[in-house]
């Protein structure tokens, strides 16, 4: 079921990666600064009564979910359950019909563009790997980077010691060292989903979305990716979107199993795993 | 990666010593060939010959523009015409003032407003008898003009094909407005019959030398500019944006401003081009906005090897330099032939001219 169930996510993740209807138009507001977080509460990401239309087809219906600071969650769910709508609504891709989504207790997401979203502290990779095909992989790094990101600081740019020194050690956490200076485009695609991990990481970023981030992975890369999102966990708050049961296993702590656009069941994977309606609809008896 | 190889060798030992052979043949060879060597000896290079290649050289700076936007942003413009045009009226406007008393109705105002019944300058004529002013206008009406269309384009995600048709009908509907003779701009046969610039006279040969030196001069600094832009951060991001422009904003770049920068500088670029090509050529009218010019514009390009910043300039060399001949010898085959050079190229060199010479080089 695996198998079925990525390429008909992958058809999905299309729809929504084109030129969909809730593109919104984008003028030059101000990027915002990361350092206005607030996660006092411990609570880094709310998502509240979100419903999201598609030309009646409800893909999120009144969603609530809240992720800890800190936390490494997984949302499993079957095809169109709403995973990556939810996750085109965190970053900014898609605007809410209504409901509230908030980055800490402050930042509300549904006033902030792409940009805006990716300056103020959220990650995300694609499900399917996207990086810059013609860019090396220290240039796509390069890119990546946390820095001023207007035109003239990128005009005038110039690489510091300490920053060459971070792309080195980013290279050496994805495992890409030896392939620095070859075009991202000549990678492989397990290589390609860590360079765009590794984009991420590039960004400083508070929270991670990461779509089905050990597709087209070896099990020796898989288990690689594992090991690196725990060690992630804590210091950054993770949130996986994965069909590879054995790799949640790995991985996981709380799983989150959405259905038709809201949450089905929520806990431990044990839990979770023994949902009569999870069973139901998604694992299949 | 792969851009940026191409660039670097382009601009390797080798490049620049290219670039100052260029330099020596344009600033220093043509001129004396031209002004020095007698006119009966086999070495002389004739008036026409300086022209064609100074008209030429117009259109490699249009290319370049082009390559800027399409070959490294990936925003194909099939209008790049317009701005070519405005820079090149804008300096007509000051040549038409420049011809003083001098034209068939010995007025002060152009012959065509005579012919028309006006008695005085439209307000958008006022001030150009300044040539700075005008130099003011070749920057300005392209780059305002491009800016406000590429804000509201870009800021709606016009991408693609549905820019380019926009771009096409943009020149389009700018030709029509400039064929009317109300519009004040000389209708369907625009600006000619030059006489003089800054107080030289336009036909006499030092005029024309220089303003083919200045030409190469002007080639010279966008390409060196071009390659500053490319080969920065900026130029890898405008890269990243053709590529991958949804990965460029998760990232935290704001597209917007990247591309129009680069759309206007393009503009800005194609409107100065427009502006040397009209005292060399001695004639602007509405044509140049022809939808068929524009699309000549990106074939240059492919032509020549997107994304490559040289490419584009012996694109242009060799499209136009095969269409001055072509044009006599078969004028009623040329946009079939030119169709067929674009079909040809876009299966079998897909990264031009410049791709071959690396393939063989490699």
């Amino acid at each position: 079921m695996n198998a079925a169930a990525t390429t008909a996510e992958k058809n999905e993740g299309h729809m929504s990666g084109g030129q969909g209807l809730t593109d919104r138009a984008v003028g030059l507001e101000r990027p915002v600064d990361s350092t206005k977080l607030d996660t006092t509460h411990g609570v880094i990401l709310y998502l509240e009564d979100i419903t999201v239309t598609f030309d009646g087809f409800r893909a999120i219906n009144k969603l609530n979910i809240a992720i800890d600071r800190g936390e490494l969650r997984c949302i499993i769910g079957p095809n169109g359950a709403g995973k990556t709508t939810m996750m085109d609504v965190i970053t900014g891709k898609t605007r809410p019909d209504s409901g509230t989504a908030f980055f800490g207790q402050t930042i509300d997401l549904s006033k902030l563009n792409e940009a805006q979203i990716a300056h103020a502290g959220i990650g995300r990779k694609f499900q399917k790997p996207t990086v810059f095909e013609h860019l090396s992989v220290f240039e796509n790094l390069e890119l990546a980077m946390k820095t001023d990101k207007g035109i003239w600081t990128s005009l005038f740019f110039k690489l510091s010691g300490a920053q060459r020194d971070h792309i080195g050690e980013t290279l050496e956490i994805i495992n890409l060292k030896d392939q620095a200076h070859r075009p991202a485009g000549l990678l492989s695609h397990g290589q390609k989903q860590w360079l765009e991990i590794g984009m991420l990481l590039m960004q400083e970023p508070q929270l991670l979305l990461l779509d089905e981030p050990a597709a087209g992975m070896t099990d020796e890369e898989t288990a690689r990716s594992g090991e690196l999102f725990l060690s992630l966990a804590g210091k950054y708050t993770l949130v996986v979107v994965e069909h590879d049961m054995d790799f949640i296993k790995q991985i996981s702590k709380k799983v989150t199993c959405l259905h038709e656009g809201s949450v089905l069941a929520e806990g431990t994977l044990e839990q979770v795993q023994n949902d009569e309606r999870v069973i139901e609809v998604y694992l299949g008896r | 990666m792969l851009d940026k190889t191409l660039v670097t060798r382009i601009f390797g030992p080798k490049g620049w010593l290219g670039l100052a052979l260029f330099a020596a043949i344009t600033l220093v060879l043509v001129p004396i060939l031209n002004l020095v060597v007698p006119e009966d000896s086999a070495f002389h290079l004739s008036t026409y010959w300086v022209t064609l290649i100074g008209k030429i050289m117009c259109y490699a700076i249009v290319a370049l523009a082009m390559d800027l936007v399409w070959g490294y942003t990936g925003i194909l413009s099939l209008g790049h015409g317009i701005f070519f045009a405005l820079g090149g009226y804008a300096m007509g406007m000051y040549l038409m003032r420049a011809i003083g008393r001098e034209g068939n109705y010995q007025s002060d105002l152009p012959d065509f407003m005579v012919f028309l019944n006006w008695k005085e300058l439209p307000w958008y004529w006022v001030g150009t008898d300044s040539f700075l002013y005008c130099m003011a206008l070749v920057v300005l009406v392209p780059g305002i003009l491009a800016l406000i269309f590429g804000y509201f384009a870009f800021r709606s995600r016009i991408k693609g094909v549905y820019f380019s048709i926009i771009t096409q009908a943009l020149t389009f509907a700018a030709m029509l407005l400039f064929f009317r003779n109300e519009t004040g701009f000389g209708g369907n046969n625009g600006f000619t019959d030059f006489k003089r610039i800054l107080g030289f006279p336009i036909a006499a040969p030092e005029t024309r030398v220089a303003l083919f030196a200045i030409t190469a001069l002007f080639l010279i600094g966008f390409l060196l500019l071009g390659r500053f832009i490319v080969t920065s951060k900026l130029g890898r991001v405008l890269n990243a944006i053709r590529d991958a422009e949804s990965r460029v904003m998760f990232s935290g770049y704001n597209p917007l401003p990247y591309k129009l920068f680069i759309w206007v500088l393009s503009a800005v670029i194609c409107g100065i081009a427009g502006a040397l090509f009209v005292p060399q050529v001695g004639i602007i009218n509405p044509s140049e906005m022809s939808p068929a010019n524009s699309i000549e514009i990106a074939i240059w390009t492919a032509v020549g090897g997107r994304a490559t910043l040289v490419g584009p300039l012996i694109g242009a060399g060799l499209i136009a330099g095969v269409k001055s001949w072509f044009t006599v010898a078969f004028p009623e085959y040329w946009l079939y032939f030119l169709g067929l050079i674009f079909i040809l190229v876009t299966l079998y060199l897909p990264r031009g001219v410049v791709g071959l010479i690396n393939k063989e080089r490699a």
